[in-house]
């Protein structure tokens, strides 16, 4: 995907477009397969989309007309209360990821400040008919009413999903967890606060492992937390996490039962001529993710997204500029806080592409083979259904373009913070404010 | 969201706050200008926790690394100069103001009090200084020598910005073993009367000379654990502001722990140690020590 010429065509649609602050989508994951997408909200609900497949003649013709709609909403936390603090625990859902699926039933895991949660999804769409004792409603049959034995069959009934919880992890963390991941064995997975990562077994609710401790004896010393954290794909002792003065630290958990100590750590030296009193700030690392291959890690901190080749610790290999012209305004920023949103970053199916998001609804792509990036906004009135997805410009100088956006009109309230790749194809989940968009390559629907 | 009311263009910084009375002709250039008016919306940013939910850690974390970083520099710079800033009547917030005051009135105070009290030898200035100097030297880790020095009036006297906040957050009951180790509360408390500008100095060294003691010797570089650990009515207490507790009466047993290790009387009086500074368990003991 280069510039210009080549922008995906949109099917997207509309699913949510609620204006209360519950409802501002805090998370977005694809499952494994894509078929099913989940957000969490604000308000502690996860709704879960599905790919609708359509058969076209004799094939199925996902391309054409996978469109996502409702499977199942249901509420995941609810506000809690921290008596020994004072303090409310909020119901945002800060991070959902899938399980691998074993049987028929989806499993997820959803997560707000304090408590992890296992959700089994499961559809029926049968149900007994014909009990012996039973009527229809379910009340008992006088029993001299019964004159002849019947086998109860299954009946076909609308489809219906059921949510259950089925575990629930808690008092884990005293701090507030912003990662999960599941673990590439399928039993266990970590989860992460400013200062701990746990890592839990899947079934077993009342014990945790502390793998990272980053809390110094006295908290007043505290001058780094841990920002995100994931364990690698295919290699179950590995994870990472990022912090907050922008490091990663690469642990191997055969090296010790407490990871404190890093088998690599991944640093760009600082820059001496761009030393400000926001450097720190802006190296702040907000999201990591590996790449599929388990090869690369890719970093989002506030103006830049930076790709790492894990065999070399001395400095990102790739570099991207999300919103260079924003360095200027860092100050203005500090003030409004802005400078301490979070935004994530994804890769493609096939590590080519990576996406992270923006201000005033903007988004931005880059092409890792050609090293080119890419605006596009997730704005319903410059869209419509089945368009074409025109790229965007800030305007930084040099000749102006129609439709070019200045630095000091963008609206910095319209922040893209959450979004997800499909694990295969070239579609995107995009979450803007209480907003999600799905966008597909029409063009290219398989990834390169 | 910045509480001077200063009209901010988005290339600040080349603009003169509108109060530049604050602002002392020594300290001329733009970019001390900068740094200040950064470091004050720091700190106002570090006092707006006053919120039901836990504040974001790593984004206090950050604040708070910048203000050190601020700080720093300013040590480095020698900034901390004297200047003639209280001359500025029209100082918001005039907390500032009012800290200055007492800090220069201090020395002479102090030192008829106590013979030991050092509180002014380890910030070696000579009286006055402007509010900002003092915003700055809570924040410094001035590493004493002298272990009878204390430096919790300016870790008190740094309290005085959110004074006008931080009253009547603070409403549980304090060991004393914990406010031994601050001189902090009681500055604050003695921060806390509204006719602040006219306390008798002769009265503020007692306090001081008094908490000294009871303080017994804090080692040489407890004067930033000091400093940041008696505010839990204070954002510079970081054990509290990040974690959010200067909201709430009560103190998480993991964090307060941690933070009045260093500091603190043994570990016997721990559990008690939960509860810091509270006003009214300072208002008790300065009627005590003062009412005397």
């Amino acid at each position: 995907m280069g510039e210009d010429g080549e922008s995906p065509k949109i099917n997207h649609s509309f699913l949510r477009d609620y204006v209360t602050e519950a409802d501002v989508i805090s998370t977005v994951e694809f499952n494994q397969t894509g078929d099913l997408l989940a957000t969490g909200d604000k308000g502690g609900r996860v709704v879960i989309f599905q790919r609708e497949t359509e058969s076209k003649g004799d094939s199925e013709e996902l391309a054409e007309s996978g469109e996502y709609n409702v499977y199942s909403t249901f509420q995941s936390h609810e506000p809690d209360f921290d008596y020994l603090k004072s303090l409310e625990i909020e119901e945002k859902i800060n991070r959902i990821r899938w399980l691998p699926q074993q049987n028929a039933a989806h499993f997820l895991l959803s997560t707000n400040d304090k408590t992890i949660k296992l959700w089994k999804v499961s559809e029926r769409d049968k149900r007994p008919e014909g009990y012996n004792l039973k009527d229809e409603e379910g009340r008992l049959k006088d029993i001299s009413t019964v004159t002849s034995l019947q086998v109860p069959v299954l009946k076909p009934t609308d489809l219906m999903v059921e949510v259950r919880p089925r575990r629930i992890f808690a008092n884990g963390h005293t701090y507030h967890i912003n990662s999960i991941s599941v673990n590439s064995d399928g039993e266990t997975y970590l989860s992460a606060d400013d200062l701990r990562i746990n890592m839990w077994h899947l079934a077993i609710t009342d014990r945790s492992f502390n793998i990272v401790d980053i809390k110094p004896a006295n908290m007043e010393d505290l001058t780094e937390v841990i920002t995100a954290a994931e364990f690698h794909p295919q290699h179950c002792h590995l994870f990472v996490y990022s912090s907050s003065k922008g490091t990663l630290r690469l642990c191997d958990m055969r090296a010790s039962a407490l990871c404190d100590k890093h088998s690599k750590i991944f640093e760009e030296p600082e820059d001496p001529g761009g030393k400000s009193f926001f450097s720190e700030i802006i190296s702040s690392v907000s999201d990591v993710k590996f790449s599929h291959s388990g090869r690369y890690l890719l970093t989002r901190d506030y103006l830049t997204v930076k790709v790492w080749d894990l065999n070399m610790e001395k400095g990102p290999v790739e570099t991207y500029q999300v919103h260079e012209y924003l360095r200027s305004k860092l100050c203005s920023l500090y003030e409004n806080d802005c400078i301490f949103d979070k935004f994530e970053c994804v890769w493609n199916s096939s590590d080519s592409v990576i996406m992270t998001g923006a201000y005033n609804s903007f988004f931005r792509m880059f092409d890792r083979e050609t090293g080119r990036g890419v605006t596009l906004e997730a704005w319903r009135e410059s869209s419509k259904p089945r368009a074409v997805l025109r790229t965007r410009r800030v305007y930084t100088g040099g000749r102006r373009r129609r439709g070019d956006v200045g630095v000091d009109s963008l609206d910095f309230t319209k922040k893209i913070l959450h979004m997800a790749w499909h694990p295969a194809e070239n579609i995107i989940a995009i979450a803007a404010t209480n907003n999600l968009y799905i966008f597909q390559d029409r063009v290219n629907p398989e990834a390169q | 969201m910045f509480s001077k009311g200063t009209k901010r263009k988005f290339s600040d910084g080349d603009d003169e706050m509108p109060d530049e009375s604050l602002v002392s002709a020594k300290v001329a250039s733009s970019y001390s200008l900068q740094r200040q008016s950064l470091l004050d919306m720091s700190l106002i940013k570090l006092q707006l926790c006053h919120m039901l939910v836990e504040p974001n850690l790593c984004r206090s974390v950050l604040i708070a690394n910048t203000v050190r970083q601020i700080q720093e520099e300013m040590t480095h710079d020698g900034s901390w100069q004297v200047v003639e800033s209280f001359s500025s009547a029209g100082q918001s917030p005039s907390d500032r103001l009012v800290a200055t005051e007492v800090l220069c009135r201090s020395p002479t105070s102090g030192r008829e009090q106590d013979g030991e009290h050092k509180l002014f030898s380890v910030i070696s200035y000579d009286g006055c200084r402007e509010e900002e100097v003092v915003a700055d030297e809570t924040l410094c880790s001035v590493s004493v020598g002298d272990p009878s020095s204390n430096i919790c009036l300016s870790g008190g006297l740094g309290q005085r910005w959110e004074r006008g906040e931080l009253r009547g957050v603070m409403a549980d009951e304090c060991d004393e073993a914990c406010e031994d180790s601050r001189l902090g509360p009681g500055e604050e408390d003695v921060d806390a009367e509204e006719e602040c500008p006219t306390e008798e100095p002769k009265s503020v060294g007692q306090v001081f000379g008094t908490f000294e003691i009871k303080n017994g010797s804090p080692g040489p570089d407890s004067a930033l654990e000091e400093l940041f650990s008696d505010v839990d009515a204070s954002y510079y207490d970081l054990d509290t502001m990040l974690t959010g507790m200067q909201s709430s009466p009560k103190m998480g047993p993991y964090d307060l722990l941690d933070s009045l290790a260093p500091s603190h009387a043994p570990p016997s009086i721990a559990p008690s140690s939960n509860c810091r500074s509270d006003l009214n368990e300072l208002d008790h003991i300065m009627e005590i020590i003062v009412g005397s």
